[in-house]
């Protein structure tokens, strides 16, 4: 579970989460919805702790993210994230970008790592790249790629950040029916993204943020059906 | 046309003598090389560590080696640290010498590969829990080494070129030295120095011909 | 509280080196740049006939030991009977050195030139020349000047190796001193302060010329 409390961030002078509440269970599916600026990205990156907060706290499985004890580096396996940037390790080749991790993170043998590895990366249909470089995949495949090398140390959430912002429009689909699957075989996902027929498709619950401020949280039937907030209302009007 | 008769007999005789002092060339330049880089990695480790003594140190390693004369680095090693009593021999007081500028300008090339590389990596490295060395380790440097590659052979080749500079300091081993010993019973500067010329031209040209060849086989990506 | 025996006429005795290192350079680099602006077109423009062998005759300049050039330059004025003076016989060998990596330069900045920028020139009428003077040139000096203050700079240090032929630049005037007084840190110190004092602020402009002209932005 992860728990979110009155959670608060600035850069600066710029305020960019205003007191966010927010409770994820075992099992969700939870998108987030929002214009540029609404601080939903910086949450995602607040949950594993690659940024600070201000004020609240953020609680993953009864361990406070930003204490002070907390090794996060230990907290980040349960956290796998994806981000817009595909982020390959372009000096290794597919399987060894979904190796490296378990290896020198968890300290698995070679043998392990590597069926753990094509395992995932066959999960996600880049099976037959396992030795191919990334330089030489498109953004989807790339992408894809990062998904697997997330999913390899076994994660028991999954963040993913405008996974498929970055892509060229023919490239989406296949990122976003990666997806799907992931979904609908009980992964517990946070999805930030401007896809609003998927985040119709495969929510739980979806969330819609602006100006640092959680301004609607329902079932997508509900928020997309009757949108309660103005913001809301202008926003899904300028998407379609 | 001129009243000067070349005598190149004499000047390939002493070829082999002449080989034996490239060989000498060589191994300086390649320890002054190893030297180097072990000590730019840890100036660059220094300057990643946030700590503001240890990137001074760097700061000033790299701004004296840049901006002083090889040749005054040698001295330095050689004459200045006289001054505390440490009386190097040319051997080393050359080889001292050619590390520390390779080690400054080698950790200023690590610093612009550095640029090169989007903090993503970095950051996506943590977000899989590696440490900060860890990613660093695996996923930095790996790459910083491939982009400072093409000028770290350029510095290699500056190496072999300054171990010429041992000659003033007193080495007498090395191919500059060599050929200045036997230069000073022969008098034959003109065709001993050519032939000294055309060595260190090959050397350098190998260097550069193999560092390339590596660069083949290991960067595949 | 520091004890030395360091004089006043010391000083300028290391002043007067200062002042022959800066001579030696600033003559080798206004040659070399005029041969290296020379030989640059040349490599970008001539055929293959011209630029292959001057490729490759400059290549042996950065390939050979500075110093070794030095004695062979040296050597050679001696048997062509010149009677050059060592400093003559420094400056002609540090321009030709200068010119070898000046080259490079130009040609670099002329290629960085966008085929297209030129065209568009000559089809506005222009001449060869009139492309080279009024496009080229102003682009091209733009790209190479960072790199052309570091040749400087570099000939600058590289400059104390004509102290081998007996010229007493700021090196070989420090090194009297310290035989003369056996003092050699506190003396090399200070030499190697006013090569830092020259080179520092200009290696700091040439950085920042290059970040402020930096293609991208």
């Amino acid at each position: 579970m992860i728990e979110i409390e009155n959670v608060r961030k600035s850069f600066g002078s710029l305020e960019v989460l205003k007191g966010i509440n927010l409770t994820v269970q075992k099992g969700e599916v939870l998108t987030i919805i929002g214009g540029s600026g609404s601080g939903k990205s910086t949450l995602l990156t607040c949950i594993n702790g690659l940024e600070t907060i201000d004020a609240g706290r953020i609680v993953v499985d009864g361990t406070d993210v930003h204490a002070k004890a907390t090794d996060l580096n230990k907290l980040r396996r349960k956290l796998g994230i994806v981000f817009q940037q595909f982020n390959a390790f372009p000096h290794l080749t597919v399987l060894e970008n979904v190796m490296l991790a378990p290896r020198k993170v968890l300290g698995q043998s070679k043998a392990e790592a590597e069926a753990m590895a094509v395992k995932q990366l066959t999960h996600v249909g880049l099976g037959d790249k396992l030795k191919v470089y990334p330089n030489r995949m498109s953004g989807g495949q790339q992408q894809r790629m990062a998904i697997a090398r997330a999913l390899a140390m076994s994660p028991a959430y999954m963040l993913f950040d405008e996974v498929t912002s970055a892509l060229d429009p023919q490239l989406v689909g296949e990122v976003l029916d990666t997806l799907r699957m992931l979904a609908s075989e009980g992964m517990t996902m946070i999805c930030v993204t401007h896809e609003m027929k998927f985040a119709r498709e495969v929510s739980d619950r979806v969330a819609f943020f602006h100006k640092g401020v959680m301004a609607e949280i329902a079932p997508p039937e509900t928020l997309f059906g009757a949108p309660k907030d103005p913001e809301l209302q202008n926003f899904l009007a300028a998407t379609h | 046309m001129f009243n000067y008769t070349f005598h190149w007999n004499q000047a390939l005789k002493a070829l082999p003598q002449l080989l034996d002092g490239a060989l000498v060339t060589l191994q300086i330049a390649l320890l002054s090389m190893v030297i180097g880089l072990a000590v730019a990695m840890a100036l660059t480790l220094f300057r990643l560590s946030g700590n503001r003594i240890l990137s001074g140190f760097t700061t000033a390693w790299v701004e004296i080696a840049r901006n002083t004369p090889a040749l005054f680095q040698i001295y330095m090693a050689h004459f200045g640290l006289g001054s505390f009593g440490i009386h190097l021999s040319p051997y080393t007081a050359l080889l001292v010498g050619i590390a520390f500028n390779n080690a400054g300008y080698l950790a200023e090339n690590f610093r612009g590969a550095l640029k090169a590389i989007p903090e993503t990596q970095a950051r996506a490295g943590r977000s899989l829990g590696m440490t900060p060395l860890m990613a660093f380790r695996y996923i930095v440097m790996p790459q910083m080494l491939r982009i400072a590659f093409l000028p770290a052979t350029n510095q290699a080749v500056w190496a072999i070129l300054m171990t010429s500079l041992g000659v003033t300091v007193g080495m007498n081993t090395d191919l500059a030295g060599v050929t200045q010993a036997l230069n000073a019973v022969s008098f034959r500067t003109f065709e001993f120095f050519a032939l000294a010329a055309v060595i260190y031209y090959l050397i350098a040209k190998a260097v550069t011909l193999a560092a390339r060849l590596a660069a083949t086989r290991m960067f595949r990506y | 509280m520091f004890d030395t025996a360091l004089t006043l006429a010391d000083l300028g005795f290391l002043a007067k080196g200062a002042a022959m290192t800066l001579a030696v350079t600033a003559v080798s680099v206004l040659a070399g740049t005029v041969l290296g602006v020379i030989f640059g077109v040349v490599r970008n423009q001539a055929g293959p006939y011209w630029s292959i062998p001057l490729t490759f005759l400059l290549d042996v300049f950065r390939s050979v030991p500075l110093l070794i050039q030095l004695v062979l330059g040296n050597a050679a004025q001696s048997i062509m009977k010149l009677g050059w003076a060592p400093f003559t016989t420094s400056c002609v060998v540090l321009s030709l050195y200068t010119a070898a990596y000046c080259t490079e330069i130009v040609r670099g900045g002329i290629s960085s030139v966008p085929l297209t920028t030129r065209r568009a020139a000559r089809s506005l009428g222009m001449t060869w020349w009139q492309d080279m003077r009024y496009i080229v040139a102003p682009l091209a000096t733009r790209v190479s000047l960072p790199s052309w203050i570091g040749l400087t700079l570099g000939v600058m240090k590289d400059s104390a190796l004509v102290l081998w032929l007996g010229l007493i630049e700021l090196l070989r005037a420090s090194q009297i001193l310290v035989t003369r007084l056996q003092e050699p840190l506190f003396i090399l110190l200070i030499c190697g302060a006013i090569y830092f004092i020259i080179s520092f602020p200009i290696a700091r402009l040439g950085g920042y010329l290059e970040k402020r002209w930096s293609p991208n932005d």
